[in-house]
């Protein structure tokens, strides 16, 4: 794809992507606290990803391969305009496998493989705070992380053991970040949740509109609240891929018909292909 | 202030503007002991109740909390993890309005465990079992465990906020007006079941009430304020039955008697 001219490279000027690497180093150093930065106006509506595309931006060099997910998925059109937009602004190439990018930008979703030390993922995030509900007050939430008081978002775990027996939080589940910060995980599965303990790879959050950044440093201890006789799990649906037949994937529940069909996919398409390729066949295949 | 002094304030000054708060106020309490603070609408009974727990900064003066180990500690030179690490712990605070200090969207075992979440507790079956406890001593029965607060009457609600404030046994609680604004008959219940608890868990409580009644109930010793100055202080039947400040007889005459 030719690039535009135009615009500087990566579409940020450079003062801008300065301001947004001295909070993204400040995040790096104190894992899981959020940042303030100048969160610009970028040209795609909020909640579409101005977050994570302003850390992209600033961390993108000529020579990075970009992968951009949706959901899991290479294909929709939050991915494939963001993917379009780094190629046509910055001229980098882009990628839709995950072993192959060195920038990974994604929303709800953790790739399935595993990711390596040479890699940095860098998630959309809606809402920062992980205490938004339980307190109203951006000045009291930020004293409560000042003093690691956590104890009201254990109130919410037990809410929900004593009404459903069971933590009913099915995304955005929160965190503990080395041991000290409280942190939102973005709205990706609890099911992913695990794979932030002790990930090689480096990992960065950007909240557009509520202009936060956090970062979790390569392996860094990452704990999902629990209690001792609650303790954490991720949960999944109890199906096994329709197209690639792995039964260890998140899935999506995809409606096929008018008759109440319905059918079970890998949410990761970059990974339900890569074992398609490789010889593997699920029911619907 | 002596030895075992569990809290002590000396000289105490805070102005509103041109008002006076508090003027040269000086109060002591030991354990286990019930102290009120009484005096009409204005006198400075809450700005004191306020001081005292750290919640209010005075102009002047000092307030000393004595630590289970015995060590003293200046409550507003105190840093604020350490002051909000006593509230938490070793204090207890019930306001006049439960609605205020309850999570109304929690569930009544929820509200009574959050203080031992807050301590660090993470046994979901323990904290239960502690929360019906104590809904058993405030005399609430044990099967609304699970019910929102929303669904309790006033009383219920007053007895709700006293198990979630003394679940982390508190050796000191604050009280401000804990009867108002609930009918005659529950108010006797609240008293009575106030009254057994603290004499049964050996809690020292200051009590800011402006019914003379409730002070001689549950009080130890009385503090008569006016105008933000302590007019009178002793024993609560000698202050009560034998007043000698002006201001406190006009109080002591000026209850209906039934």
């Amino acid at each position: 794809m030719t690039t535009i001219s135009g615009y500087n490279f990566a579409y940020l000027d450079e003062q801008t992507k300065r301001m947004i690497r001295r909070a993204l180093l400040k995040a790096v150093a104190i894992p899981g606290h959020q940042i303030p930065f100048g969160s610009r106006e970028m040209p795609l509506p909020y909640g579409w990803g101005t977050g994570g595309i302003q850390i992209t931006a600033a961390i993108l060099g000529a020579a990075d391969v970009l992968k951009v997910i949706d959901q899991g998925a290479d294909d929709t059109t939050n991915a494939v305009s963001i993917r379009r937009f780094f190629a046509k602004t910055a001229g980098v190439a882009t990628t839709t496998r995950t072993d192959a990018a060195t920038v990974i930008q994604t929303r709800h979703r953790i790739p399935e493989a595993p990711l390596t030390a040479n890699q940095i993922l860098v998630y959309q995030v809606p809402q920062p705070e992980p205490l938004v509900k339980l307190e109203p007050s951006r000045a009291e939430t930020r004293r409560m992380h000042a003093l690691a008081e956590y104890g009201a978002m254990h109130v919410r775990l037990y809410e929900d053991i004593t009404r459903f027996g069971q933590v009913a939080i099915s995304y955005d589940y929160p965190v503990m970040v080395n041991d000290r910060y409280l942190m939102a995980p973005s709205p990706i599965p609890a099911f992913d949740n695990p794979k932030l303990h002790q990930m090689p790879a480096l990992q960065l959050f950007g909240a557009g509109r509520e202009k936060r950044i956090y970062a979790i440093p390569p392996y860094t201890n990452v704990r999902s609240l629990d209690f001792e006789d609650h303790p954490f799990r991720a949960g999944r649906a109890p199906h096994a891929c329709g197209l690639c037949g792995s039964d260890t994937s998140y899935l999506d529940e995809v409606v096929v018909d008018n008759e109440g069909g319905r059918l079970f996919v890998c949410s990761d398409t970059d990974y339900c292909e890569t074992r398609r390729d490789a010889g593997h066949a699920g029911d619907a295949a | 202030m002596t030895d075992d002094t569990l809290l002590s304030a000396r000289g105490l000054n805070l102005r509103f503007g041109p008002v006076p708060a508090l003027v040269d106020v000086a109060v002591d309490l030991w354990p286990g002991e019930v102290l009120a603070i009484v005096g009409e609408s204005g006198s400075g009974k809450t700005t004191l109740l306020n001081v005292l727990s750290g919640r209010l900064r005075p102009d002047d003066g000092v307030v000393w909390y004595r630590d289970p180990a015995g060590k003293l500690h200046d409550v507003h030179a105190m840093p604020a993890p350490k002051l909000r690490a006593l509230h938490r712990s070793d204090w207890g605070f019930v306001q006049q309005d439960p609605r205020a200090a309850l999570r109304m969207g929690v569930s009544a075992g929820g509200n009574v465990g959050e203080r031992l979440m807050a301590q660090g507790l993470r046994h979901y079956g323990n904290i239960r079992e502690q929360a019906i406890d104590w809904l058993r001593q405030v005399e609430i029965d044990a099967a609304r465990v699970d019910d929102m607060p929303r669904t309790f009457s006033g009383g219920m609600l007053q007895r709700l906020q006293i198990a979630r404030t003394l679940v982390t046994h508190p050796r000191l609680v604050f009280m401000d007006e804990p009867t108002g604004g609930l009918d005659v008959s529950v108010q006797a219940r609240l008293l009575d079941l106030i009254r057994s608890l603290v004499a049964r868990l050996n809690i020292a409580a200051v009590l800011v009430t402006h019914d003379l009644a409730v002070a001689r109930l549950l009080a130890h010793r009385i503090v008569v304020m006016q105008r933000g100055v302590v007019v009178e202080a002793g024993l609560t039947d000698q202050v009560l039955d034998d007043p000698q400040h002006a201001y406190t007889q006009l109080l002591v005459s000026s209850v209906l008697q039934a």
